[in-house]
């Protein structure tokens, strides 16, 4: 599935990335590479971003880009 | 000692949000003086630090960065301020690398890139106040498994820990830890793909077996590492000119290599290095796989902040609140400055005999600087909340929860703190745009961030508001002056979101968007960096008063006071007949219509020097006019000053009303207009602001001074 789908408050694992790799890159250099937990806090006001938790830290990224990410869960 | 600490210098490199600034502050005090790269406009912040013998060293402050692969602007320049000194570009002794305690693995990924350099690194393990109970770690066993001359626990808001990093400085260019060979364990696939490239970069340049293998990964990684190289190369890095060359056929050769392999070389370097990194952390007992489920103090106020419904109206009210108390707070130090100017005034008056100097000192140069002065208090009021929002963290969740509507109008989430940065001035918003990675939305924000009512028109508003606006209150607890200015901010960023919008579909520039925000937690400002930051705006404000602003009213008062009529009977209008007068009545016929006269447009004239200017400008024209033994006050003498033909008052509140929302739309700005060009690198971007921007003034106040008319008002 992807992190897309994932309801906000729920846990899953990074799996791989389809799409953008230039945005892979940036995520992976944050620390979110396969294999990484991680969980969907919420979603931003009027449907925008989505907040993680990942690593020790809060990272924000788009909806579009949540789409292209795939996870286990 | 002495000859060697002479050239003695240290770079501080960390990532966003890691305390870099509050430790550069901290190792400085309030010794800093920021400049700009050269070519461009990201704030380069130089200060003087001493070791605890007295020795002084130089202390450079780089923008923070994830990685030394470059995303945006800001982390472009520390990719490229890093190979120079690799290159023998007088390299730091030192490289203090900042990292967040609470945040390890993914701040120490960067360390690890910098250890690669050659160059002595320290870690600043910073933020200790905010674990030491849960982290007791071998730093020495974990800084010689990262390979780094020493591991340094400090806390910069506690303020502890400063001593023990200097005196590790100090001595850490003596440690050869830095002989290290490559940490990281490449199979021999993988090593044998390097190896043409490795070669390529010892014999051009000279690189170890280390740095040469990390830049071989680095550039196989991405492809903005081999433009960096590109650059350089254009500079005269190599002698060789086919380098390039041979240095992108053995690149696309070893990805070819590396595909076939089934390894996704676009992700090998952090894959590589975060493995090894967690490997290492482990083996120091460091918890890598931290309890993400666990909810801490920043995210149960997020629960309230940046909630659906109740985040954005916290962030309007908050927003009201701090134009508010920018009337309110202000109006005693306001007083102060006022009666002090006059004061000084009186002093030169009475001590100095009468003459031509006497009268350029109190009529051109006490008013016209004084007349600025006076807004200094509320200039320092906006620039603390702006600095208390950055500082606390807040500013994060406004672009979390706003980058949907500015998604929406054609602008970015990072969009929002330059936006805000430009109620301050344009100057600093249009840097932080910087941030901003994809071109298009960069773009936008800069031409339409100078209609985000900067802190040089509100001396404008409030002259104007102060003098014609009533300080009634409405519903017994809104006082409209207030209303008004919170009014003038709202028409200006109103009409930049409709703007960024027409301009997002007109405006045809490639490239793709992204918003990977960190959220730093919640944190309590440090005073003292909030404080120094306020005041550096502070002195940038009276320095250009003290410059801009006094040589404008020097050469105003000659305007204004020669050529001297010695006739008697057409004295009263003296100023009428002065140059500035004729210059005035010559574009009078043009600004009528807007409700403007002849002393109001020798204002708008200047103005466009620096919007400020138009107060002193009105200061110096009464001061002059009134030709008198006594500083005058300027809302008292524009209230009372008349049309000579009807008798009427001259200025009323529908001209007040017109002049402020010519100032809220009219590009006026020459420094603005440079750094656009700067950034840019053409005419075309500012020329087209100059022209919508007053263009869109001219119209909306016309159509507010004669639709007032048409109303009946004034």
């Amino acid at each position: 599935m992807r992190l897309y789908d994932l309801i906000d408050g729920e846990i899953a694992t990074v799996q791989s990335f389809t799409g953008d790799m230039e945005l892979q890159s940036r995520l992976v250099e944050m620390g979110i590479l396969p294999g990484i937990r991680i969980r969907r806090i919420k979603t931003a006001p009027m449907n925008g971003p989505i907040e993680l938790k990942v690593r020790d830290y809060h990272v924000s990224l788009r909806q579009v880009d949540a789409r292209n990410i795939l996870i286990n869960q | 000692m002495t000859t060697a600490a002479k050239s003695f210098w240290v770079a501080l490199v960390g990532n966003p949000n890691s305390g870099k600034t509050a430790i550069f502050n901290v190792l400085t005090g309030l010794n800093q003086k920021v400049s700009n790269y050269p070519g461009v406009t990201v704030e380069k912040k130089i200060g003087k630090a001493r070791f605890a013998d007295g020795e002084q060293f130089d202390l450079l402050d780089l923008p923070g960065t994830y990685s030394l692969t470059p995303e945006s602007m800001d982390e472009r320049i520390v990719t490229e301020q890093v190979l120079n000194w690799v290159h023998g570009d007088n390299p730091p002794s030192v490289i203090v690398s900042v990292v967040d305690a609470t945040n390890l693995s993914r701040n120490f990924y960067l360390t690890t890139q910098l250890a690669d350099l050659g160059i002595p690194v320290v870690v600043a393990l910073n933020m200790m106040d905010l674990v030491r109970d849960k982290l007791e770690i071998d730093l020495e066993k974990l800084a010689s498994d990262l390979g780094v001359a020493a591991i340094v626990p400090m806390s910069a808001t506690e303020k502890w820990g400063q001593e023990k990093l200097l005196s590790v400085i100090q001595n850490s260019p003596s440690v050869k830890d830095h002989e290290n060979p490559f940490p990281i364990f490449l199979n021999d696939d993988i090593s044998s793909a390097l190896d043409p490239l490795q070669d390529i970069f010892k014999r051009e340049f000279g690189y170890d077996e280390r740095l040469s293998k990390a830049q071989a990964i680095r550039l196989i990684t991405r492809q903005s590492t081999l433009e960096i190289y590109n650059e350089m190369s254009s500079n005269g890095i190599s002698s060789d000119n086919t380098f390039m060359e041979s240095l992108e056929n053995k690149r696309q050769d070893a990805v070819d290599i590396l595909e076939d392999l089934g390894i996704k070389h676009r992700i090998m370097e952090a894959t590589l290095r975060y493995e090894w990194l967690d490997s290492v952390l482990i083996a120091s007992k460091i918890n890598i796989d931290p309890q993400i489920a666990e909810t801490n103090y920043s995210e149960k106020l997020d629960r309230l902040l940046t909630h659906k419904f109740a985040g954005p109206a916290i962030f309007v009210l908050l927003l009201y609140f701090i134009f508010q108390s920018i009337f309110t707070w202000a109006i005693i130090p306001m007083d102060w400055i006022n009666n002090g100017v006059a004061w000084v005034g009186n002093q030169v008056l009475n001590l100095m005999s009468a003459g031509m100097l006497r009268d350029l000192l109190v009529e051109g140069v006490i008013a016209g600087v004084g007349a600025i002065l006076i807004f200094l208090p509320q200039i320092l009021i906006l620039m603390f909340f702006m600095t208390l929002l950055e500082d606390t963290g807040y500013m994060a969740r406004v672009a979390f929860m706003m980058d949907r509507f500015m998604t929406m109008i054609g602008l970015h989430g990072r969009s929002v703190l330059p936006l805000m940065s430009g109620y301050a001035c344009a100057i600093p918003g249009i840097m932080s745009s910087r941030t901003i990675d994809s071109w298009k939305e960069r773009l936008i924000t800069m031409l339409i961030l100078p209609l985000m009512s900067c802190s040089a028109r509100l001396p404008v508003y409030a002259l104007m508001i102060g003098a014609f606006i009533p300080a009634t209150n409405i519903f017994g607890f809104i006082n409209l002056q207030g209303l008004t200015l919170v009014m003038m901010y709202f028409l200006g960023t109103a009409t930049a979101f409709i703007l960024a919008k027409v301009f997002s579909i007109f405006i045809k520039v490639e490239g793709k968007s992204s918003f990977v925000m960190e959220l730093p937690p919640y944190r309590t400002p440090l005073w003292r960096s909030v404080l120094s930051q306020v005041l550096n705006r502070g002195k940038l404000f009276v320095v250009n008063a003290g410059k801009i602003i006094m040589a404008i009213s020097i050469v105003l008062w000659f305007l204004a006071s020669f050529p001297k009529v010695d006739d008697p009977s057409i004295n009263e209008n003296s100023i009428r007949n002065s140059y500035a007068g004729k210059i005035g009545r010559t574009i009078e016929p043009v600004i009528e219509p807007l409700g403007f006269d002849w002393k109001l447009g020798i204002g708008l004239i200047t103005s466009f020097a620096a919007r400020e200017v138009l107060v002193s400008t009105m200061a110096t024209i009464y001061n002059v006019e009134s030709d008198g033994d006594d500083v005058i006050q300027l809302t008292d003498a524009m209230k009372s000053d008349r049309n000579p033909k009807t008798g009427m008052p001259l200025y009323t509140p529908l001209v007040a009303l017109s002049l402020m929302v010519f100032f809220v739309f009219a590009a006026q700005c020459m420094a603005t207009f440079a750094i656009i060009r700067n950034e840019t690198n053409s005419w075309k971007w500012p020329l087209f602001m100059i022209i919508y921007m007053n263009g869109l003034a001219y119209g909306a106040s016309f159509i507010v001074y004669q639709g007032g008319l048409l109303l009946g008002f004034g």
